[in-house]
């Protein structure tokens, strides 16, 4: 066993253990494995500064943010992205409407109604919804609620590719991230909130809406702008069903092209390597980079303060 | 809620109720109905083209000839570049968050801020990491399935991480510290005491990531999947998975081609349900309470 640091004195005495090299060995190499999510970040970051500068030496800042014309392609190019962004801003707008009260109502039913023999059947349902692959959800839409809700049942004469279809679909598949963030910050409003709530002859409705809905405020706008995050980074659902049509319309039975389905239709295999369209993946990629990041970081920041008030 | 003595507004109040508590129970309704109808069609879409010629025919140019026997290798492959990839640099970055670091060092709360933020970049963004990284730049593996399992794996990572934490904390400090009285070193402790009691919760987190993993097409996309394949992949060749197939068969305009997207679905989904029930299995067969 550990031998106590010996000295010239008789009686062994307890001291600082002997160095163990093989220890620290391990701890080195547990610490390379951590430190490899940071290269991860590092090396997401480098490549697309790296490119998107040697991109804005073709094109200036100003025309690529500032211009409405995306044509990366076809002559005269030109490199306007807001159709692209107005694109991501439009399908994320229309989902969050369809996600944001069913996966609010959703939590409310989950956190303060439901038994729980229906919250057993219920969670399953939201966990497969959730992993339904998003090229799943693009089929549905292109192939289902385009054609027979949509023109069929709905008489709305889209067309074949539209945003409508595209952000309605893809508000089903953010409602599991919205309910689960959102029940989760409910159910921490600690309980006593809710008794004396009560206490007082609040309906569960009331308390429900006017107790529980503020207490738990933070955490569900930390929902809403997590799911609002995934909804910007989707890319399937938009490629499949919303067609690849950058313009700047209000009309939601027309195609439109967002900032990912624009970098899946382009970065394909044969992509020569130093082309206009090459670059353009790294700087679209980087603004779709920045926008998820900052929504994330207002996200972590918002759920932070929930955790911090009650746990 | 029982108060009787308000009268009149109690019939109108209790409405109220149960037409709130309606409405809230049709929402999550709602939620399920669509999972019950997207399934519901994909399954009548697809049966058809479902038959052991399915599974070992190339792709073909006519949808009559055409099996998915490239894509399936392809995502069986890929999974297995995924699992080796996160399994040990999964649970070593959790070790390292629980039971070494130092929470008051700044870098060990860099570390956890990053996979925090790692956890929310859009999928296509580690296919640009990809194509810029492995596929073309420093490593050039030029755009082989190696690439693509790699970068699914990056995608997944913080999924495993995040689950094997959980996992090691959840062990009690009372079993460490039993272990380190008896004179086992810290090592000793983690790898004979706290590791195999963390494993079920471990090999949980790490399903759920290959199920993450196993549905992304995105990523594959821009790391240079073909949409052709026909020849059993390797490491080191081209590549289709079943994602990648589904999405080339969506893309075509014939109803034929989207009858075997569909019956690509439904393969898809059954693996994903298999994985799923495996997960849940694991969950309650193993769970430990202290």
């Amino acid at each position: 066993m550990e031998a106590a640091t010996t000295t010239t004195r008789a009686t062994p005495k307890l001291g600082v253990a002997r160095r163990r090299v093989g220890e620290d060995v391990i701890k080195g190499l547990l610490l390379l494995a951590a430190l490899l999510s940071v290269l991860t970040t590092t090396g997401i970051v480098l490549s697309l500064v790296r490119e998107t500068i040697v991109f804005f030496g073709d094109v200036g800042v100003g025309e690529f943010l500032g211009g409405t014309d995306w044509s990366p392609v076809i002559k005269p190019q030109s490199f306007g992205v807001l159709p692209l962004v107005w694109g991501t801003v439009f399908v994320t707008a229309i989902a969050l409407v369809v996600a944001v009260p069913l996966g609010l109502g959703s939590a409310i039913y989950l956190s303060e109604y439901a038994s729980p023999r229906v919250r057993r059947t219920f969670k399953p349902v939201l966990e497969l919804l959730a992993g339904v692959p998003t090229i799943v959800f693009g089929y549905f839409a292109l192939t289902f609620f385009t054609p027979n809700l949509l023109n069929d049942i709905g008489k709305l004469d889209v067309s074949v590719f539209n945003v409508l279809s595209a952000s309605i679909v893809m508000g089903f598949m953010v409602i599991p991230t919205i309910a689960s963030v959102s029940e989760d910050a409910m159910t921490a409003v600690p309980s006593s909130l809710r008794e004396g709530s009560f206490g007082l002859g609040a309906t569960r409705l009331q308390t429900s809406l006017r107790v529980v809905f503020p207490a738990a405020l933070s955490g569900i706008v930390a929902a809403v702008v997590l799911g609002a995050s995934r909804a910007v980074g989707e890319t399937m659902i938009v490629l499949v069903a919303a067609g690849q049509v950058a313009q700047i319309t209000a009309d939601s039975r027309e195609p439109a092209f967002t900032m990912t389905s624009y970098i899946a239709s382009v970065a394909k295999g044969d992509l020569a390597t130093g082309s206009v369209q090459y670059k353009t993946v790294f700087a679209v990629g980087m603004l779709l980079f920045l926008i998820t990041l900052v929504l994330n970081a207002f996200s972590i920041r918002f759920v932070r303060k929930y955790r911090q008030v009650y746990e | 809620m029982h108060g009787k003595a308000v009268g009149r507004q109690d019939s109108r109040t209790r409405l109220r109720e149960r037409g709130f508590r309606g409405m809230l129970l049709a929402c999550l309704a709602l939620s399920a109905l669509m999972l019950g109808v997207l399934l519901v069609d994909v399954a009548l879409d697809g049966s058809s083209s479902i038959s052991t010629e399915f599974f070992t025919k190339y792709s073909s140019s006519f949808p009559a000839n055409a099996g998915i026997r490239a894509a399936l290798l392809g995502t069986i492959w890929l999974m297995g570049v995924v699992i080796l990839f996160i399994v040990p640099v999964g649970v070593a970055t959790a070790l390292y968050l629980e039971e070494y670091a130092d929470r008051s060092r700044w870098y060990n709360r860099a570390i956890e801020v990053n996979i925090q933020n790692l956890a929310a970049v859009p999928s296509i963004v580690y296919g640009i990491l990809g194509l810029a990284f492995l596929v073309r730049g420093p490593l050039g593996m030029g755009n082989v399935l190696m690439a693509g399992g790699l970068a699914l794996g990056l995608l997944v990572l913080p999924v495993v991480i995040i689950a094997g934490r959980e996992a090691i904390r959840a062990v009690p400090p009372s079993i460490r510290e039993g272990s380190m009285a008896l004179g086992a070193t810290q090592w000793q402790t983690i790898w004979r005491q706290v590791l195999p009691a963390a494993v079920p919760g471990i090999a949980t987190g790490v399903i759920l990531a290959l199920s993450r993993a196993i549905g992304e097409t995105a990523p594959l996309i821009v790391v240079g999947a073909a949409t052709f394949v026909a020849f059993d992949p390797s490491l080191s060749s081209q590549f289709t998975a079943l994602p990648i197939q589904i999405f080339y068969w969506v893309s075509q305009p014939q109803d034929d081609f989207k009858a075997l997207a569909a019956g690509a679905i439904i393969v898809l989904m059954v693996l994903l349900l298999a994985m799923n029930a495996v997960a849940i299995y694991l969950r309650n067969r193993y769970e430990q309470k202290w």
